[in-house]
């Protein structure tokens, strides 16, 4: 078993890894998911069981490959269209809370 | 410790924007300078349900980047998904490359102060670009525009070991690339940034020093001059016995100072992953073969041809391949007028100064090869002298056209019939009496001054050559 | 007409072929069908009656004027609500898309609407095709038209729902694990899980890319092999969707099964299952012999893993793919003082808990650290679960199974136990993970009246070959002439 698995076992950091998915969870939901998570990840850890050794990941259903585009201009969506979506604008641009660099 | 007495090390991740008519995954046009949010559509906003088709154009580029470069081309590549959250990114992910890249491999050869050194890269691998924000009061403003244009990212060994050294890399690599036709190069524009990753040791030491990322230099002499700034300041501060923290730095360049970023992001976890919406890339050997093929001869080996082939100095050609498109317009003013000598000489001191004076590309210039060409051959035939030819020069700079019309018109032939010529001699012979004497008592310059009294009495269209054996004849 | 809302999609085609309809009068019947039972069933998120009115019109018009027609002119289609439709909502029943209005459509819905195909509204779904009985949607619970206080199924729930119930004739669901094949089956209606790559995800909101896939819910196999041929074939718009020829699947539709082998996978029959669920797929197995079909037994060893892998690569790929939804620049949004915390609010207000819950696993199992030990593992135990159906494929031409372990369970009883409601997915699962096409056809029904599902599994772009014995199948049994009781 390698070394990362063996920190695989540890218990999933809820709050840690909700925050690298931008999620602001309450009291409440971290206890639930907590919970829940580890009873899941009981049952996921069950691939370990398998002999794995030498065996080809799976990343695309079918062994396509070399799917390209001519380099050609389409057309773009209308702006107007677009802007319109934005939760907030101005002069075009999507207004965020300011960026600090 | 003494400052001279540590070491830099010095790694390039160098970003080239791709010179495609769209963008890596969409069919937007790369077109810089519309208004914010106009060259966009569901792709590059990363819209529900839109989806990446790779641009065939970059793919090509980027292959064609490695093979000038001497890259091994990955046999099998593919694309990742490098996960992290930030305005200017519509997906919140970045399609790159991470594990497979496209290039392995390569080398780049530079030189400081006539030494030269081989800096070798370590990958080159293809991305998309992100958008760009603005800065208004109390917020920011992010235009689309720019997100999901092809990127290519150029990652160096740390083997270069000086703010110069990584001047002069980059200044290389443009060339190549020029070369190449694989990027216009615009600085301004964005076309090439870089990151650098900088640390210092005592001199001896084996393991390296922590290192600095540094970003946010817009041109190589920002690069340069945050490289001095942050190799200092980490000698200062080791050698003071304090300990540098691996950190994000941004360059001010007004201030001219290297600043920690206050991003309050943890410790990046990029969770990269293969991209399942795009398929790997496995290129045939048959069409590696036919992009090797079509390369273009690279900065060296053209200095090589020109010295071998045309005799040009060693100098000249260095200074010519410097620029490709000076190169091309020398070689076509060469081929044209068959004096490669000839053609270098003007284009090193006229055309060169004349660009310089006027802020031009030699691309942008109104005389054509074939006039420089045409001017050449009517010195060479001595149909007129080389003062009237800098004249006619300038014209040509100035105006275009051909220089055979601006001659005529300008009555600028030269004077070399021996009955005219002879006249004005024994004009200026009988005019001045004491240089006469002068000469004839061997002062030999005094010669000099009679041939410029007969170009005057010509206005100018003596051949000096035939006024001079007139002048030596006629005293002796 | 009265009961035109009733009609497969053929025999509405014909009805319209004969001039004894206008497409018109089948919108205006459908809508009022909808008005009279949708308050109890809840199925549609949208309706777009006037738009709708006015394709048909513009449909009869071009009847009218003669000339050959496409089969599916003038037939009115709900579409889930993950497929964007231009000018539309597409809110994948999720608060965060509040207020998108999609600039585009989806390949699948381009091509029906090129066919004349009149786009009826869109239907409920658990959020983000997140789930197995439509209660995850943020908007509504859909109900199962067969009892309303049991689930449809999901995630294609509100699908399922309009078809069975006759509020549509037909709708487009999509699959990820099950979505389309499980709400089938629990509604008593046909629902067909194409080949990974057969018909084009591009303007499908992306669950898991690299299971994703959408395909008809219909009333009869013979309806689903129309809108599949419809939609199907390259597109150079999706990557993945497989350049190979599309074939005309009706010509596969014969009356019986003679000359097919079919396997039966022993792991598919198990304890834990509702006996009644077993029974009638076993009564199905023996129909499908009487049929002429051969049926052996065959082995799909790693299936036991199945559910473990599948969480693992559909929650990783979700987490990257719905990290877009973040309020710039479409969307929900709730307002912060720097942009993380305008995230954080913004995805805490807009995601509901088994998205939240997925994203938090998606994102775990990617970590420095995790990567190897559970993403890569799953993508080579996913490999497994491949080779598996391969060489179950080299004997059989197709495989039955049950569609899921028991038919629809009561609103509420497996919401808040995840891990229950994850383990129900294991007949459906494999499919996705092994990119193969699958059938839920109805097989009968429980004592409580509750429909159950057959499960016919092809190899990849065999869609003929499970179209072929779901369509003898259905011929020789009579469920699908069995409607449930609505008022209205």
């Amino acid at each position: 078993m390698s070394a990362t698995y063996a920190q695989s076992t540890d218990k999933i950091d809820v709050r840690y890894v909700a925050h690298l998915a931008r999620l602001n969870l309450t009291e409440e939901e971290v206890v639930l998911f907590q919970s829940q998570l580890d009873q899941i990840l009981a049952h996921v850890k069950e691939l370990t069981a398998l002999d794995v050794e030498g065996v080809e990941p799976t990343a695309h259903a079918w062994p396509v490959q070399n799917v390209f585009r001519a380099d050609e201009p389409r057309a773009c969506v209308d702006r107007e269209k677009v802007l319109k979506n934005a939760p907030l604008e101005r002069n075009g641009q999507f207004v965020v809370p300011k960026i600090i660099e | 410790m003494s400052p001279s007495n540590y070491r830099a090390t010095v790694g390039l991740e160098v970003h080239v924007q791709l010179k495609t008519r769209t963008k890596m995954f969409c069919g937007c046009p790369t077109e810089f300078g519309e208004l914010p949010n106009t060259n966009v559509c569901p792709v590059c906003l990363g819209y529900p349900g839109a989806m990446p088709v790779m641009n065939a154009e970059a793919i090509r580029l980027c292959v064609r980047t490695g093979l000038m470069i001497g890259c091994r081309i990955n046999p099998y590549s593919k694309f990742d998904r490098k996960n992290y959250f930030y305005p200017d990114m519509p997906k919140n992910f970045q399609i790159s490359q991470y594990d497979q890249p496209l290039c392995l491999g390569g080398e780049v050869e530079i030189e400081v102060d006539g030494r030269k050194k081989i800096i070798h890269v370590t990958r080159i691998h293809q991305e998309e670009d992100v958008g760009k924000n603005m800065h208004f009061e109390s917020s920011s403003g992010i235009d689309f525009n720019r997100a999901g244009t092809p990127l290519m990212e150029l990652v160096t060994e740390p083997e270069i070991e000086s703010a110069d050294e990584a001047f002069a890399f980059l200044l290389a690599l443009k060339q190549i690339l020029v070369y190449g036709n694989i990027s216009d190069c615009n600085l301004e524009e964005g076309n090439l940034r870089c990151d650098v990753n900088c640390s210092v040791r005592p001199e001896g030491q084996k393991e390296l020093g922590v290192k600095t990322e540094l970003k946010n230099m817009n041109t190589f002499k920002g690069v340069h001059r945050a490289l001095s700034y942050e190799i200092k300041r980490q000698i200062d501060v080791v050698s003071k016995g304090g300990t540098i923290r691996q950190e994000t730095r941004r360059w001010d360049d007004a201030a001219g100072v290297t600043l920690a970023m206050r991003s309050k992001e943890y410790a990046h976890d990029y969770r990269y992953f293969p991209e399942p919406d795009l398929m790997p890339v496995v290129l045939p050997t048959a069409q590696i073969e036919e992009w090797r093929q079509q390369l273009p001869e690279l900065p060296a080996a053209r200095r090589a041809r020109l010295i071998r082939d045309l005799g040009l100095p060693e100098y000249d050609a260095e200074v010519l391949v410097a620029d490709k498109a000076v190169a091309d317009y020398f070689e076509e003013t060469a081929r044209l007028c068959g004096n490669a000598k000839a053609a270098s000489n003007w284009i090193m001191t006229e055309m060169l100064r004349a660009l310089t004076e006027k802020g031009l590309a030699i691309g942008a210039v109104k005389i054509q090869p074939v006039a420089l060409a045409g001017l050449i051959k009517l010195v060479e035939a001595k149909t007129i002298n080389m003062p009237s030819a800098k004249e006619v020069f300038n014209i040509l700079f100035e105006q275009g056209g051909d220089p055979e019309s601006i001659v005529k018109a300008k009555g600028m032939v030269q004077v070399s019939d021996s009955g005219a010529l002879e006249t004005f001699a024994d004009q200026a012979i009988a005019a001045n009496e004491k240089v006469v004497a002068d000469y004839k008592a061997g002062k030999k310059v005094a010669l000099q001054f009679l041939v410029g009294q007969v170009m005057k009495l010509s206005k100018g269209k003596a051949n000096p050559q035939v006024v001079m054996q007139i002048l030596e004849k006629k005293l002796q | 007409m009265s009961d035109l809302h009733s009609l497969s999609l053929h025999q509405a085609s014909s009805l319209l072929a004969g001039r004894q309809c206008s497409s018109e009068e089948l919108v205006q019947a459908l809508l009022k069908r909808i008005a009279a039972v949708d308050a109890s069933v809840q199925a549609y998120v949208s309706l777009d009656a006037e738009s709708a009115l006015a394709q048909a019109r513009e449909a009869d018009r071009r009847r009218a004027s003669g000339g050959s027609v496409d089969p599916l002119l003038g037939l009115p289609i709900a579409v889930k609500d993950v497929l964007n439709v231009d000018g539309q909502p597409c809110t994948c029943a999720s608060r965060i898309l509040e207020g998108y209005i999609s600039p585009y459509d989806a390949t699948c819905v381009a091509r029906l609407r090129s066919r004349g195909a009149i786009l009826l509204g869109r239907v409920n779904m658990d959020e983000f095709a997140m789930g197995s009985s439509t209660e995850n949607s943020a908007f509504k619970v859909t109900r199962n038209p067969w009892k309303l206080d049991h689930v449809p199924g999901g995630s294609s729930g509100g699908s399922a729902a309009a078809v069975a119930a006759d509020e549509a004739l037909a709708a487009l669901g999509t699959d990820t694990g099950g979505s389309i094949r499980q709400p089938a089956a629990f509604c008593g209606c046909v629902g067909l899980k194409p080949t990974y790559g057969r018909i084009s995800r591009y303007g499908l909101t992306a669950f898991a890319s690299s299971l994703d896939q959408v395909g008809p819910l219909t009333k009869t196999v013979q309806d689903a092999s129309l809108l599949l041929r419809a939609m199907s074939g390259h597109d150079p718009m999706d990557s993945s969707s497989v350049d190979v020829p599309v074939p005309d699947y009706s010509l596969a539709l014969r009356p019986d099964l003679k000359g097919m082998k079919l396997g039966l996978p022993k792991e598919y029959f198990v304890e834990g299952m509702d006996p009644q669920v077993e029974s009638a797929v076993r009564a199905a197995v023996e129909q499908c012999r009487a049929l002429g079909a051969e049926i052996v037994e065959v082995s799909l060893p790693h299936t036991r893993y199945a559910i473990a892998a599948y969480y693992v690569i559909a929650t990783a790929e979700a987490s990257a793919n719905l990290a877009r939804f973040d309020g710039v620049r479409y969307g929900k949004r709730v307002e912060g003082e720097d942009p993380i915390d305008m995230y954080g609010k913004t995805r805490a207000a807009g995601f509901g808990r088994e998205v939240k819950r997925r994203i938090i696993l998606g994102t775990y199992v990617l970590s420095s650290g995790y990567y190897d030990a559970y993403y890569l593992r799953a993508q080579k135990v996913r490999t497994l679960i491949r080779n598996d159906f391969l060489k179950a494929f080299e004997t059989c031409d197709a495989l039955l199974t049950p569609v899921a372990p028991t038919a629809a369970y009561r609103i509420g009883e497996k919401k808040d136990d995840p891990l229950q409601m994850y383990l129900g997915d294991i007949f459906t699962v494999t499919a996705n993970l092994a990119g193969i096409c699958g059938l839920s056809a109805p097989c009968g029904f429980t004592g409580g009246g509750l429909p159950i599902g057959l499960q016919i599994l092809g190899p990849g772009f065999k869609e003929e070959n499970i179209l072929r014995v779901g369509h003898a199948y259905e011929q020789a049994t009579e469920w699908r002439l069995k409607k449930p009781e609505l008022k209205g």
